[in-house]
């Protein structure tokens, strides 16, 4: 993250100086500061929501048994966490909020299952397989229906704008399997987490 | 059909799952309301605890967008990219989609309306950003909220993964539509 973190900001500083484009760059990071807060606290309340709802969800045993019912799929994909742990059942709630295109409630109950999954995680400072699997999972953005596509879609009187469904779904879901595909294999080439007993 | 099916089900999904949690909480006498409004109280702390990240990672990628590299990479893999069907216009979309999901909705927005409804980059680019998810707004919220710093192969993977979705795009649209 050290280097993308800097070479990020070095190549737009210099890509910016080549183009001209110098004082957007530099407009840019107060923008860019700007919109980071915003988009913090524009989740405080939905987070809250559906953090308060979830731990009702826990509290009854809904998510044990949602654990239950998928472990056969999640016990061969998050292999470093304990079967009955409810970092599975948030992460089957997360991907089923992603699917019907409710990112306000998938982010939070998202969030909420990578602290579980940071409970079973040896090094704290460093990303655990189960981590990057769901994480992987995540990033290929399975949905069902591309809402927001659509509607742009609608608006420019788009012959059939359903007709694109379809075909994103046959993408998303390749993706998705590659996904997997990816973090299995590199779970097996990169070099193991260290155990440095949970520091920090 | 399909369609009709899919809205009524994403318009009852959340309701239902309201109701579901709230009456199996009542059912198992669990005290629902302090039980909602302690969970609740994290809200706040985990959207504070996120900023640092977003800062790091919005700030950097607004520059990135604002120093015109991205046009000037399109421009460059164009060669390759006409070979495949690709419309100059799209280019973008692919770059973007994985930094800035309100940046790809833009553009696909723009190409959207300056192309109209039969033009093929339209149907492309709405099924490029619809198939994705903005992998890099998502590695720093989620490994954010847990203070991960060392992200290992979670970032490789995502990219690696949007590639494949960007080629599954081209060669989906290139069967059906071209």
């Amino acid at each position: 993250m050290n280097y993308i973190f800097y070479f990020l900001i070095v190549i737009s500083i210099v890509a910016g100086a080549v183009n001209g484009k110098l004082d957007d760059v530099v407009n840019a990071i107060l923008s860019g500061a700007e919109l980071s807060v915003k988009v913090a606290f524009s989740l405080i309340g939905i987070m809250g929501f559906w953090l308060g709802m979830m731990k009702i969800a826990e509290k009854c045993g809904l998510i044990e048994f949602i654990s239950k019912l998928i472990k056969p799929i999640t016990k061969r994909l998050f292999t470093d966490i304990p079967e009955d742990s409810p970092a599975v059942g948030d992460i089957a709630m997360s991907f089923t909020a992603n699917a019907f295109g409710l990112s306000n409630a998938a982010t939070p109950i998202g969030i909420k299952a990578m602290e579980e999954m940071q409970k079973h995680n040896k090094d704290k400072s460093s990303a655990s397989d189960s981590m990057c699997m769901f994480l992987a999972m995540n990033t290929a953005g399975f949905q069902l229906i591309p809402a927001t596509v659509i509607a742009v879609l609608v608006s420019i009187g788009y012959k059939n704008p359903t007709s694109i469904i379809a075909p994103t779904l046959l993408v998303t879901s390749i993706a998705f399997v590659s996904a997997i595909v990816f973090a299995k294999l590199f779970k097996k080439l990169w070099k193991p987490q260290i155990d440095n007993g949970g520091e920090e | 059909m399909f369609h009709s099916v899919m809205n009524v089900i994403s318009l009852w999904a959340l309701p239902v799952v309201l109701l579901l949690i709230l009456t199996m909480g009542l059912i198992k006498k669990v005290p629902i309301y302090e039980v909602f409004t302690d969970g609740a109280k994290d809200g706040f702390k985990v959207a504070v605890n996120i900023i640092p990240y977003l800062v790091a990672i919005i700030v950097a990628i607004s520059m990135l967008r604002a120093s015109g590299i991205i046009e000037a990479f399109g421009a460059f893999c164009m060669p390759l990219l006409s070979k495949f069907n690709v419309p100059v216009d799209v280019t973008p979309i692919m770059i973007v989609r994985s930094l800035s999901g309100s940046a790809a909705l833009g553009v696909f927005s723009d190409i959207a309306n300056s192309l109209g409804p039969d033009n093929y980059a339209t149907t492309l680019a709405a099924v490029m950003v619809g198939s994705s998810e903005t992998t890099f707004y998502v590695l720093a919220v989620y490994f954010g909220a847990v203070k991960v710093v060392k992200l290992r192969y979670a970032l490789l993977v995502g990219i690696l993964a949007d590639l494949v979705g960007i080629i599954a795009a081209v060669c989906v649209c290139n069967i059906m539509y071209a």
